[in-house]
């Protein structure tokens, strides 16, 4: 059952005009400079917003926001909300919206307070039919779960609506500890948005530079893990394992629309998305004959799980293994795109038109595999 | 005086009136116990390379050319059962049972089981058919409506899967359109089941396949447990596949019926009577070669 956010905030406004004509001129006057660089614009990280925003619900609480130039997924119950990733820029607003809606909604049925007897004192009556819910609590962590930017887009404005709860030295020492949510990622992460120009209030504010990194404490009732998996689709890279709800988010590792879109300049690999792939299907356990259990949010496209991690892993094996081959025959990368060696899945994952391309993809994996 | 004729229409009219309104009221229950009907043309072990009849795409055709049947001892491959695309036609042995609105006494959904294979309702009940970006299954999403006394089910949500077991790839974006029909005959009970494959990916047309089912009160359907072991021992991430070409294990249908080896490449023209005709002119060619 699908869960639909209510339209009248989440909805995109019918653009007037004028209002179209100042996004225009302000893109024209180049007033967008962090997301300038050849992949952001290919990969729509500022491009236009069109899709309806819709909630899916994976497993307790973990849901997944379909619509916002990639997949969203957020942890959302009585200690806030923990999202993995943020979207495109242009829909941020749209986005902090969705994820209010959410919150009401559930917090209309209880969903979201904390566990209190249901009689205490010397009242004893239960509270609920004169009870209220008190207001959700806010966004509180983010993960990134690559530097790009249909990941990272909407940071600066949904970090800046949350919260980090922070005291004793803490607080009286860094001034702006309390100020908006954690943003969680990888190290690599932190150095290509800087070296890319992003503005400091959307920057990663914690990074690891290990292989894993544990959120400290339980939330939302289970451990969340961060794990590194290097040069995949860049060097960058996180997969985000909530334990309790044993939901996977696979971050860009998992496309289900379309080939992984490997960035090389960012240090991605076809090697390291297979090593990444390989490692969800180690840790997942389907629930029975190859189904279920394990739920994994792809980064793009439906939700997955195992059973769709492994038609993936397969495919790009197969794919890595004929260009590898015609490599070893000397072909040149024209030759290789020419030779199509993904055919057999191009109906299913390619394009010829788009911000990547199956032949981008084919000179992507080619040179992973040239500079190794 | 009325003539015969007069009393053959009356009486037409009378059965008519008679059946005709009861399906409008009793709606045929498909529930049973239903062995397949095995002298029908079956779907025993197919060759390699053995794709007539499919109306299959030329990435299909690539897709079965490189696929290794090894690839099963995969541990992610060893315990997926047949799916929907596959297993009504596949066929093995079939339990439908009803689950009923405790309240309003109207059927919610008709439950299906096959032996060794995936459980998959049909609604019945008006639910909505969830989006796309929903989690696809091996049985998939079917909704169920009646026409007359036949059940028109359609399933959207499949995962991929195969069409035959040989290679043949069915995508995740296939959708079936299946019509059930019960009957009795020679006071035996049968169900005729017909699927309608639609495949953007892989197929070019529709593929339309049907199995009977016969009525037995004393079939059973054991369990089928599944544990996943380590059948080869590899290195990690191994993946068992052909590269284009190399392949030639896929002639071997071709060579024991002696058929041109061009076939493969011929996708729908095999599903129709007039490719005999473009056969018989191959292996005239081939013999004078």
């Amino acid at each position: 059952m699908t869960t639909r956010i209510d339209r009248r905030t989440t909805q995109p406004r019918a653009a007037s005009w004028p209002l179209a004509a100042a996004v225009a001129l302000a893109l024209l006057a180049g007033g967008f400079t962090w997301t300038g660089d050849a992949y952001a614009q290919r990969s729509g990280g500022r491009g236009e917003s069109a899709a309806e925003l819709d909630w899916w619900p994976v497993r307790e609480n973990v849901w997944m926001l379909v619509g916002a130039g990639a997949n969203i997924t957020a942890s959302v119950g009585p200690d806030g909300v923990f999202l993995v990733n943020t979207g495109r820029e242009s829909d941020s607003e749209r986005v902090l919206a969705a994820v209010g809606d959410l919150q009401d909604q559930l917090n209309a049925f209880g969903k979201l307070d904390v566990a209190l007897p249901e009689r205490g004192g010397a009242e004893t009556r239960s509270r609920m039919p004169i009870n209220s819910h008190p207001p959700p609590k806010p966004i509180r962590y983010i993960v990134n779960t690559s530097s790009l930017p249909h990941n990272t887009g909407g940071n600066e404005a949904l970090a800046a609506a949350g919260v980090t709860y922070s005291g004793g030295n803490v607080a009286g020492t860094i001034a702006d500890s309390a100020v908006g949510a954690a943003v969680l990622a990888h190290e690599n992460v932190l150095v290509r948005m800087v070296s890319a120009g992003a503005p400091f209030e959307a920057l990663p504010t914690d990074t690891f530079f290990v292989d894993e990194y544990k959120l400290s404490t339980f939330f939302n009732g289970e451990g969340i893990r961060l794990v590194h998996i290097p040069a995949a689709t860049t060097d960058g890279d996180s997969v985000v394992y909530f334990r309790g709800s044993d939901v996977i988010a696979a971050g860009d590792l998992l496309d289900m629309e379309s080939f992984p879109r490997i960035d090389v300049e960012r240090g991605g690999s076809i090697d390291g998305v297979l090593e990444g792939l390989n490692y969800i299907l180690n840790l997942a356990i389907p629930e029975f004959r190859t189904e279920g259990g394990t739920m994994i949010v792809p980064g793009h496209g439906r939700l997955a799980d195992s059973a769709d991690v492994g038609y993936y892993r397969d495919m790009l094996t197969i794919i890595r293994d004929q260009v590898q081959a015609l490599i070893e025959r000397g072909m040149t990368v024209q030759q290789v795109v020419a030779e199509r060696p993904t055919f057999g899945y191009e109906g299913r994952f390619g394009s010829d038109t788009g911000e990547w391309t199956t032949e981008m993809f084919i000179e992507a994996v080619y040179r992973s595999l040239k500079e190794e | 005086m009325t003539s015969l004729h007069g009393r053959s229409i009356r009486l037409l009219a009378l059965l008519a009136a008679v059946f005709g309104s009861a399906a409008s009221f009793a709606q045929m229950d498909f529930s049973g116990e239903w062995p397949v009907v095995r002298s029908q043309d079956n779907t025993d072990n197919p060759h390699l390379g053995e794709y007539v009849g499919l109306p299959l795409s030329q990435e299909a055709i690539r897709r079965a050319e490189i696929w290794d049947a090894s690839i099963q001892s995969l541990p992610e491959w060893q315990c997926r059962p047949h799916s929907g695309a596959y297993i009504k036609r596949g066929p093995s042995n079939l339990r439908i049972w009803k689950e009923v609105d405790p309240a309003s006494r109207q059927i919610v959904a008709f439950q299906t089981e096959w032996l060794r294979s995936t459980n998959t309702p049909i609604y019945m009940d008006g639910r909505p058919r969830p989006p796309e970006h929903a989690a696809h299954t091996w049985g998939g999403f079917s909704l169920g409506e009646y026409q007359g006394d036949r059940l028109k089910v359609r399933t959207t949500h499949l995962k991929e899967d195969y069409y035959r077991r040989n290679g043949v790839p069915q995508s995740d974006r296939a959708t079936l359109s299946e019509y059930l029909i019960r009957r009795r005959f020679r006071n035996e009970d049968y169900l005729t089941w017909v699927i309608v494959a639609y495949d953007p990916v892989y197929l070019t047309e529709p593929l339309i396949r049907s199995t009977e089912y016969r009525q037995d009160l004393h079939q059973r359907v054991p369990p089928y447990p599944c544990t996943v072991v380590t059948e080869v021992v590899r290195p990690d991430g191994y993946v068992p596949h052909y590269l284009p070409g190399t392949n030639d294990q896929i002639y071997s249908f071709a060579d024991a019926y002696d058929l041109p080896r061009t076939l493969y490449f011929d996708g729908a023209e095999t599903m129709y009577p007039e490719y005999r005709f473009k056969l018989q002119r191959a292996r005239e060619a081939q013999q004078r070669d």
